[in-house]
């Protein structure tokens, strides 16, 4: 496949969020600032891209009764090597993202790339499945990060650029904000995912 | 006692797993088109949630803490709660096979639901003490299961209305769960 087909699939028609609904849970729970979003995405794409191939290049050897919680394993050792190395590097995101590091292991897209993509193609291939899969993840974060924070805020990736006076909607950066505003993305990327359909056609 | 019903009030409205934690989002969309489902599947987490918190105590404090393997932690912890899953369903099979015929499919499910290992996690991180961890676990799996059970009675009746085409499906869902949370929201402040 190529690999511009296979980003246009990863961000848009067949995106981890808005297409298949897999990941929620950190992508309400860290998209308060766009910042944020960015993190939890690239530390996500991080351990996609790792697991991916390490499951491809051991494809063969693990027992497929076995294989799911072997998968697990392989995930959660990649989490673990995250976890530290946020937590060494960068100890501000490490804080805000928190609960969520260790969580990245029960994220539904990890496994079930693991399992539908992973398990069966070559290691190159799972490479690239792992970088387009985990940007289109990060891209989608980033922009309902950046949505909230300049409703809720002001401010686009913590520079602020409403006076001080003006008026925010803080419910945006606040747990209801996040549920509102991703069902509202959700309806306009089904219309984009029309739209892109309808030019192929 | 008073700081426990405090304890158990915070966490089942006040600190709910799924509005303010953002924990169990996954099966709070997906199994909640019915409101029977949504039933069978608050029965299955608050189970396997309050064993596992009592569990992932118990490896935690007698068995990564005194080797000294705390980081560990999240490996074990997975595999601890997938063989548990395991663990409870064939149990159940062989001693309640009503019970198992009930939350049978939700059982698999509930591996891969963060709301378990967040749970275990949080409770190891403030630094509950065993009773405190299984009460505290079972009073957030009545919390995913009130938040479960008063959604899946809405979208049930959403079924009967008109809803802008755009908006079907999962879209006006999380717009109904933004709207309860919302609601949630109204608890805060009750408990500190």
């Amino acid at each position: 496949m190529k690999i511009g087909e296979k980003f246009k699939k990863a961000f848009f028609t067949e995106n981890p969020v808005t297409g298949l609904l897999l990941g929620l849970c950190p992508t309400l729970a860290v998209t308060s600032t766009a910042e944020n979003g960015i993190g939890m995405g690239l530390a996500t794409t991080f351990v996609l891209v790792g697991s991916n191939v390490v499951v491809s290049i051991l494809k063969n050897v693990i027992p497929s009764r076995v294989r799911i919680p072997a998968f697990i394993v392989i995930i959660a050792t990649f989490v673990t090597i995250v976890d530290m190395g946020l937590q060494a590097t960068m100890f501000e995101l490490h804080k805000t993202l928190g609960l969520f590091i260790p969580l990245i292991v029960v994220n539904c897209i990890i496994l079930g790339r693991a399992e539908a993509f992973a398990s069966k193609n070559t290691v190159w291939d799972s490479f690239v499945d792992g970088i387009s899969m985990g940007l289109g993840f990060t891209f989608t974060l980033f922009i309902l990060g950046s949505i909230r924070e300049i409703l809720g805020s002001g401010a686009i990736l913590g520079y602020n650029f409403l006076p001080e006076t003006s008026p925010t909607i803080l419910v945006f950066v606040l747990a209801p904000g996040a549920f509102i505003t991703l069902g509202f993305m959700l309806v306009g990327m089904n219309k984009i995912n029309k739209v892109l359909q309808g030019s192929k056609s | 006692m008073a700081e426990m019903i405090l304890m158990i009030v915070g966490a089942v409205f006040v600190n709910n797993v799924v509005f303010t934690k953002f924990l169990g989002i996954c099966p709070y969309l997906g199994v909640s088109k019915k409101l029977d489902t949504a039933i069978g599947m608050s029965m299955a987490v608050t189970f396997v949630l309050t064993i596992a918190g009592a569990v992932t105590y118990i490896v935690q404090n007698y068995v990564l803490v005194p080797i000294g393997i705390q980081y560990l932690q999240t490996i074990v912890f997975i595999l601890v709660i997938a063989s548990l899953v395991q663990f409870v369903e064939i149990v159940m099979k062989k001693t309640a096979p009503a019970l198992y015929k009930a939350l049978g499919i939700f059982l698999p499910l509930i591996t891969t639901n963060c709301a378990i290992l967040g749970v275990a996690i949080l409770s190891v991180q403030s630094n509950l003490n065993f009773i405190n961890t299984v009460v505290f676990s079972f009073a957030s799996a009545i919390g995913f299961g009130l938040a479960l059970i008063i959604f899946a009675g809405i979208r049930e009746a959403l079924d009967t209305r008109k809803v802008p085409a755009a908006f079907a499906g999962s879209p006006i869902a999380l717009i109904i769960a933004g709207i309860l949370a919302l609601a949630f929201m109204g608890f805060s402040g009750m408990v500190k």
